[in-house]
This record gives structure tokens, sequence and C-alpha cells, in this order.
């Protein structure tokens, strides 16, 4: 049996208004405040005037950071996305790398990549539905 | 006690004279006075002479986050201090955008520069690194806006960092100069830009990711939890993320409270037209918000335009509208097209002006041409009301300076009334231009005794509107209330909260948002701790030279009658009479 998929998904740019509540929210998951443990990043498309961009996890089929890991510190999750295992993670970053969106982030204080786990915490700090968990 | 997040107590000293910084950690100050105004304050008497001349390298300024920022939503201004060179006062400047996130994000609380490079620089700092880059070929470039284009490729952290530069008008050290950021944001007021510019500071930029730790994380989200819910859903915002404070334009019209035409009037024909409704229809593009703030009350609009001789050749730009430069662009000057407005808000960011100061001096050099004080030999153009065109070309000539009227002009309203006349109906308040509001004594008196001169100091507009249709207090109970209120606003701009909040961080919410970082302060310790601010920004002030005998409404504000009706002098005398007996004991 087909596992339901649950993710993130990215409704409507357009309505993005650049406050950045969802990266403060994904931060604070860890306990901490500051944007190091974002899993989302928005940012301006050439100048906020043009408007922004969303870069989330797509929860990919067959992602490219999971393929490019050396120590399969990165597997496929079930019903979408990927996880990590910080163990096995030596940060050798070729996720971050690999990932054409540019999604998978950095961890500045262990050096290692910032994975979204889809949970949706996001979502209730964004106040113009600009994201939704699907 | 120990702060949570000791990154915070980080405070970077950059010499531009020796291109040399160092870093001290001031727990001392951030433990105490939390950030922002009251840790400037602080650093500016460490650091600065108060006899200063404050276009020289020994000016020195200072800017300050607090502890909320980047850990409670709405805590979003940087605030700027320095000695001003368009009052020779205390200058303090508070702007939102990116800058109060970044400065935290790369690793300080607090930044003072001070020195002046000998040729153009910038600096970038992230990472906690500090790094003089030459903007040599920066200096002179025609549109500031450029310059954030150009660094926008070359610096690192897109998204996460904040775009600091000034036009023109700094380099040329017009005395109202601005600091722009993220091309949408400023620091505006009183000539942060000409400090700059005496410096050779071309652009700062600042960015970086970190993580800041709480004491008490469970406490910590619910907190945060609480002030996102009344940042987002309380009336007190609602109005700054629909219309935005161009909402103003229409009620303060019908009250008689909008300068008109060097607020010969305060009541604009034009109002409907330059209206927030208005605005919103016609060319409302984007709202955005300042980094950390669901509010989103920025407002940008697009105009269109075709170019002439060109069939099909169409450019569309965008500009961010707010109410004070609508009254200084738009009523103050007659000006009732939409069009107009925007172009001349577009060109004070080109040039690097302040937008409130720049429209007030235009307005006097209108009626002061009209009246024969000046002419077209000083002038080299005629003004009118109304015609922005001439206007464009007239904030040019400010920058330019190219006769001694206009080195005069760049020098602010105030000067050129001195030597041109016109005093009487030269809107300023102990050498600043006045904001856009014309709502009674409250306003007019705030302004006079706020102590960076701004309408946002003590708010008298809106005590003004309070009292409408109700018993107005004696001026000696009005000094007191504006007093009380701008004591309160030092924990606020303490804490860096954008002052549109001020409805949902009440004391009690204040309280409790501190104490999940590790810090305790009861509602009645946070007052105190503000009416401290209070005296030690006005006894820097007063070392600066502040003389509270000195102050002076200009005649204007007399004759035209506010929704109170005529503004009596007698009242004023009294309530300054109260500020001068206040300030004494405080000091």
């Amino acid at each position: 049996m087909a596992l339901t998929r649950r993710r993130l998904e990215v409704i409507d740019p357009d309505l993005c208004v650049g406050c950045m509540s969802c990266m403060f929210a994904c931060s604070r998951r860890f306990g901490d405040s500051g944007l190091n443990y974002s899993a989302i990043r928005i940012r301006s498309v050439g100048g906020v005037e043009r408007g922004f961009t969303v870069v989330v996890c797509r929860a990919c089929d067959a992602p490219s950071c999971v393929k490019v890991c050396p120590t399969s510190a990165l597997k496929l999750r079930g019903g979408g996305g990927v996880t990590l295992d910080s163990r096995l993670c030596i940060g050798c970053g070729y996720c971050v790398q690999a990932c054409p969106f540019g999604a998978v982030f950095w961890d500045e204080v262990e050096g290692k990549p910032i994975i979204c786990t889809h949970c949706g915490y996001c979502v209730d700090f964004c106040p113009y539905g600009v994201i939704k968990v699907m | 006690m120990p702060l949570a997040d000791e990154q915070l107590a980080r405070v970077l000293y950059v010499d531009l004279t020796n291109r040399r910084y160092r870093v001290r950690r001031r727990e001392d100050l951030f433990s105490k006075y939390l950030g922002g105004t009251g840790v400037a304050v602080q650093i500016l008497k460490e650091e600065l002479d108060p006899k200063a001349d404050p276009l020289s390298p020994e000016n020195v300024v200072v800017m300050a986050i607090g502890v909320f920022t980047a850990v409670y939503p709405a805590a979003s201004k940087l605030v700027a201090m320095f000695k001003s060179p368009l009052t020779g006062n205390l200058g303090e400047s508070h702007a939102g955008g990116r800058a109060a996130l970044s400065l935290r994000m790369s690793g300080f609380g607090a930044l003072v520069i001070r020195g002046a490079s000998d040729t153009p620089i910038y600096l970038s700092v992230h990472d906690g690194r500090v790094e003089f880059k030459d903007a040599s070929a920066l200096w002179g470039v025609r549109s500031s806006l450029t310059i954030g284009k150009v660094l926008r490729e070359r610096e690192p952290w897109p998204g996460l960092r904040s775009i600091m530069r000034i036009g023109r008008a700094g380099e040329r050290l017009v005395r109202y100069a601005s600091v722009i950021l993220e091309t949408y944001r400023h620091f505006g007021r009183l000539g942060l830009g000409a400090v700059w510019g005496s410096k050779r500071l071309k652009a700062l930029v600042l960015g970086g990711k970190r993580a800041i730790p709480v004491a008490d994380v469970r406490g910590y989200r619910e907190a945060y939890k609480q002030a996102f819910e009344g940042c987002l859903r309380s009336p007190a915002t609602r109005k700054y993320h629909e219309l935005g404070t161009a909402e103003n334009v229409i009620p303060l019209n019908e009250i008689g409270g909008l300068p008109t035409r060097n607020l010969r009037s305060a009541r604009f024909e034009g109002a409907e037209l330059i209206s927030g409704e208005r605005f919103a229809q016609e060319s409302l593009a984007r709202r955005i918000a300042c980094a950390h703030c669901p509010i989103a009350c920025i407002h940008i609009a697009s105009i269109r335009e075709l170019y002439p001789g060109e069939r099909y050749f169409y450019v569309t730009r965008h500009i961010s509208y707010d109410y004070e430069p609508i009254y200084a662009l738009g009523s103050m000057l007659g000006v009732s097209e939409l069009e107009g407005v925007l172009k001349l808000i577009e060109q004070v960011d080109i040039l690097g002006l302040d937008a409130i100061s720049s429209g007030v001096a235009l307005a006097w050099v209108t009626e002061a041409f009209e009246r024969g004080e000046l002419s077209e030999r000083e002038t080299l153009v005629k003004p009118e009301w109304g015609d922005w065109r001439t206007y464009l070309r007239i904030l040019e000539l400010i920058v330019e300076q190219p006769n001694d009227f206009y080195k005069l002009l760049a020098q602010g309203t105030e000067k050129a009334a001195e030597r041109y006349g016109g005093s009487d109906y030269a809107l300023t308040f102990g050498g600043n231009e006045m904001p856009g509001y014309h709502t009674g004594p409250a306003s007019h008196i705030g302004y006079l005794i706020g102590l960076r001169h701004s309408h946002l100091d003590n708010a008298g507009y809106s005590l003004d509107q309070k009292y409408l249709g109700r018993a107005y207090p004696d001026p000696e109970a009005l000094v007191d209330e504006l007093v009380e209120e701008e004591c309160w606003r030092q924990v606020l701009t303490s804490l860096v909260l954008c002052l549109f909040v001020r409805g949902v961080y009440k004391p009690e919410m204040i309280s409790r948002a501190l104490r999940p970082l590790g810090i305790e302060m009861s509602e009645e310790e946070l007052r105190d701790l503000g009416r401290e601010i209070y005296r030690e920004k006005l006894r820097l002030k007063m070392e600066m030279g502040f003389d509270p005998s000195e102050l002076r409404l200009p005649r204007r504000v007399l004759e035209t009658p506010s929704p109170h009706g005529r503004i009596e002098e007698d009242y004023v005398r009294r309530a300054l009479d109260r500020y001068r007996s206040l300030a004494n004991s405080l000091t």
C-alpha cells in the first residue's frame, strides 16, 4: 500500500511579502531563535519589487541529494522527502551542491545539512497563505 | 544578569581613518539597557566629544539593535545615533528593512563608526568579519539605486543581508541627506547621509546567519505566538497593512490637519487625488514587509512611462510611498497628481535626500519666491505650487549647489531663511523640518520638545486627535503627558520594536516576552528604565548644546487654524515653561 504523501507546497509565491516569519518558525522548532536551523528560505527575485521566491524541499521522487550522499546519511522518507541520519553525516556538503533548487540548507553550528521534514510548523506562521501542507 | 545570547553584547568599533576595527564585549550595556536607544546613548557618551563638528572625522555614528531583534516579530528597527549636521544636536534615526536582522545575524549587537577615510570606501560585515573595500568608482554615481544593484551582485548572503548606501546628496554633504536601505527603507531624518558622506563612507553591507539561544524554549514559543498573533490580528496594526500609513491623508484632511502649501492651509482640495485609497487603486504594485514583521506595511507603487519619441517603448519603475512623503512632496507643495508625487519621491531616493526636509524646504522656497524674498537669480527656476517638474529640478540643484543660495538651502530651511528672510514661515523645529501633522498644540509642542524632534517621539498628533471634541488639557498637563509617553517609547526603541506595534507590546507583554530570554523585569522596572534612558538622552543632548530656553514655534503654526482652532501663543509659552522646569529637574 502506498504511503500518503505529506509535503509542504508553495501555493502562491505572489502572495509572499517577504516577512520571513516562516523561516524563523522553522528555526524555532529546534528551540533557538535566529535563522540557523531554517529549512526554508525566502529571497527576492532580484529586488523585492519583483516579488519573492520560496525555496523549500520539493520532496522529489528521485532526489539528487540522496544520490550524492557518500555515507547514506540521507535516505528516502516514506511519504515524500528525505531524512537525515546525522550520526552518519560527515558534513561533506555534496547534498547542498546537488539540490537544483538550493533547498538543502546548512547548519553553521554543526556543519551539517538542514533537511525539511515537511512538518508544516511554518505554515501556521505564514500570514498570507503562501505555503500549505498537502 | 548574563544574556542568553552572548553575541548580542559584541560591539564592533570601526575606525575609518586607519581602516582598523576591534570588538569589545559590552554585557554591561546590553543587560542594563536592552539595546537600541538605551545602548546607543551610552556608547555615544563614551565615544563622542559633544562639541565635535558633525561633519568632521570626530563625529561618531552608533548603530544598535536589542534583545528582541531576530527573536520576536516586529523588533525590526535599527537605531542610528550621531551628531546631526542639520540641527547641530543629537541625531537619532530609525530604519526598518533588513538592517536590524542582518546586524544580529552578522554577530554583533552594535556598530560604532568613527574617523574618516581619505578615499571613498564601503564596509562589508559578515560572519564576524569586517572588510574595508574601495568605493571610488561608486562615488558620484547618479543614482543611489544603482549602488544597491551593484553591491547586490558583489556581496554575499542574498536574502539575509542589508545594503545601506548614500546618494549624491550625502556625498555633497546636504545636511538632510539620508541613508537608503534595501531601496525602500531609510535612515531619513537629521542627515545621517551627510555624516557618512563626510566620512567618505558610501555603503555598508551586513549579512549572516546564526542561531540565537534562549533560556526557556517553551516559554519563548508561547510568548512568540502571542506577539505574532497580536501583530497580525490587532486592530491597532490593521491600517498599516491594508492601505498603509497613506490611509492618514483623508482623515487628516477632513479634520483640517493636513499641512498644505507651506501650511498656509490645513486642508488640501487635492487630498482625494493623493489619498491612500487612490494610490492603492491606481498604482499599488506590491506590499512587502520588513524582515521578521508579519504586518507588511511597505507599499510599493509602479509607474509606467512611455518614452518620448519612441512608439511602444515603455519603462516600469517602482517607488515606495508612505504618508510622510505624500504630505511633504504632495499637499505641502500643492501637488495633486499621483505621478508627480511618485516622481518626487523617486527623485529624493535617487539623490539620497530626506523626503520630509526636502518637501518643507521646497515649500518655503515657493512661498519666499511668491513673496519676492527670492528671485530667479537665486532659485534659477520659477517654483510654483503644484509644478512638480520644476520641483524635480530644484531637488537636483540642492545637491549640485551651483550658487550661494543653494549652498545655504543644502544646510536646511532654517539656515536659508535666516539669510533670505521668511523665518516666520520656515516650518522648522529646532532646525528640523516639520512632519505632516497640524492637528493641534500637542503635535507642534511635541516636535519642539521631542528629543529627536520627530512626531514619533511622543505622538503629540495622536493626543490632539484623542482630545478632539473633548476638553483639551492645560499646557502643563499636556507636557507631562507628552514626556511620559516619550519616556515609555525609550523602552520600545531600546528593544527596537517598530512603533506601529506599540499597541501589541504593552508593558505586560514586554515583561512576559523578556522572561524566556532570561531577563526578569517588571512593568514598573521597565517604566523606570524608560525614564532613565530619557534622562540620559536629554543630558547628552544638552551637552551637545540643546537649550530648552531657545525653543520657538514658527509663526505660521499659530496663524493657520488647526482642528482645535488657532493655537494660542500663550498656551505654547506655558507649555514650554513647564517643559523647561521639567528638563531642569531631570538633568
